[in-house]
């Protein structure tokens, strides 16, 4: 049945080669830590992405309560910590798993120097996976505001006091992210848009470059 | 052969007429075992991924996420803090010379050179050599930069003052003890609740009762002449009845002693 399912588009679409582009392919032996315990740390970038999804999926899950506005913000987190089901759990997933992606994100970025693999001819795809490093700071400024308790309020004033330090541009980026001059409403309807529209979609984009890259160029070989 | 714009295809675009070089070298010809991607090692990584996610969910259930009070733009005492990913710059500008006039080196200038240098490391460690050991100056620039932010980040963590700051953000609650004999009283007085609330929170009428510093006998004073909107002789109990309540207002809401 669910062969004849597959022939039927395969027949149509030519799938075939997507899938053995996607999956069908060998993994050598250096980055197998089944064989060389060392080779763990070619396993950073894989659970970074792990933490990403998991990220994306209970973010979907907070938005069904969480009410983008100053009045109600900080009920609704209060709401989904305290008396929704299972709430605390998928809150403190998205609290935790914006700490871990940058350790893993970190780590990862760490193993990719240290074994040159960055050298030609994958200087691309170091640029986009810094590009990625610098979105995933971006998701965890914006996200801290969004629970609207006094940690997050302050955090976001010096943050955006710093970005108001750079010479020429300050000024206007600072505006551009508080929507004015005050950091109160504005800002959090932006930070929440910035958070789960803008980035999240610049971040997907650039996964998506990442991932190519890899399967076009291959994995570096053993040092 | 030709490359890029203006390159030449057999029949359509999807099969160029020279072959595209940079194919990389089949694993096969790697003298090693290699291993089929899917099944056998996706089955490895998704066992990974569990322990991982076991220790992950762990951290969950043991540290819930913190909630502090909600926020209050006029409370300027609160000792502000980033997310801990932050502290390394947030530390920088706290030293003489990335802060104050020089602000801009530690804000821009410095981060600016350390992220920059980052983004087009592969354009400046142009050599071929991979081994970290044979690209000293690349390695060692980045051993400093990685010791230069855990050192700063440390710093951070051991200069804020944790309490204050627990304090500080605290979710207060503003209890009432609903055993004692004034809150009784307080119940059975419908015109006090029909403005100051079951517990005495206040509304679009009336004012908390626990916010003033009134003494007892100013209270009581208030209750029976009324006061601004508030009318005069509502209270409908003894005047024994009436002290007591007035005592446990005086007292926040808790039995005196």
């Amino acid at each position: 049945m669910l062969q004849k399912l597959y022939d039927w588009v395969d027949e149509r679409l030519d799938i075939t080669p997507m899938w053995r582009d996607i999956a069908d392919h060998e993994v050598p032996e250096h980055v197998n830590p089944a064989h060389h315990f060392s080779a763990f740390i070619y396993c950073f970038g894989g659970l970074t992405f792990f933490v990403t999804v998991i990220q994306i999926l209970s973010g979907m899950f907070l938005t069904m309560y969480y009410v983008p506005d100053i009045i109600h913000a900080y009920e609704s987190v209060y709401y989904l910590q305290n008396e929704v089901t299972f709430g605390v759990i998928v809150r403190g997933m998205h609290h935790w798993g914006a700490s871990l992606v940058i350790v893993m994100m970190f780590l990862h970025t760490l193993r990719v120097f240290f074994t040159g693999s960055y050298k030609k001819p994958r200087e691309l795809n170091w640029v986009v996976g810094v590009l990625i490093f610098f979105v995933m700071l971006g998701l965890g400024f914006t996200g801290y505001l969004l629970p609207w308790d006094m940690k997050a309020y302050f955090a976001t004033v010096v943050g955006l006091e710093i970005a108001e330090a750079v010479p020429v541009v300050g000024g206007f980026a600072k505006a551009l992210l508080a929507g004015g001059e005050i950091i109160g409403a504005q800002t959090l309807a932006r930070f929440f848009a910035i958070h789960v529209f803008f980035l999240p979609g610049a971040l997907l984009g650039l996964l998506g470059a990442h991932f190519y890259m890899i399967r076009k160029q291959g994995i570096s070989g053993p040092l | 052969m030709h490359r890029g714009k203006g390159m030449k295809f057999v029949g359509d675009s999807r099969v160029p007429a020279t072959r595209m070089p940079n194919i990389p070298k089949d694993y096969s010809e790697y003298p090693h075992k290699t291993e089929a991607f899917w099944p056998n090692f996706l089955l490895r990584e998704w066992m990974v991924g569990a322990v991982f996610l076991i220790g992950y969910l762990c951290l969950t259930v043991a540290h819930p996420s913190p909630l502090e009070r909600v926020a209050d733009p006029t409370d300027s005492g609160y000792i502000p803090l980033p997310d801990w990913y932050f502290l390394f710059l947030y530390q920088l500008l706290k030293y003489e010379y990335a802060a104050g006039d020089f602000t801009v080196i530690g804000a821009v200038v410095m981060p600016g050179i350390a992220f920059g240098a980052l983004l087009l490391a592969p354009f400046l460690d142009r050599g071929v050599e991979r081994r970290p050991i044979k690209r000293p100056v690349a390695t060692s620039l980045m051993l400093l930069g990685v010791i230069a932010t855990i050192f700063l980040t440390w710093e951070s963590v051991d200069q804020h003052d944790w309490e204050a700051a627990a304090r500080q953000g605290a979710i207060v609650e503003d209890e009432i003890d609903e055993d004692a004999e004034g809150y009784q009283i307080y119940m059975s007085q419908q015109a006090c609740i029909n403005c100051h609330g079951e517990q005495g929170e206040g509304g679009a009428a009336a004012p908390n009762l626990f916010e003033s510093d009134y003494s007892k006998e100013e209270i009581m004073d208030i209750i029976i002449n009324g006061q601004g909107e508030m009318p005069a002789d509502l209270f409908e109990g003894s005047d024994e009845e009436l002290e007591i309540m007035a005592e446990w207002i005086e007292n926040d809401g808790e039995a005196p002693e």
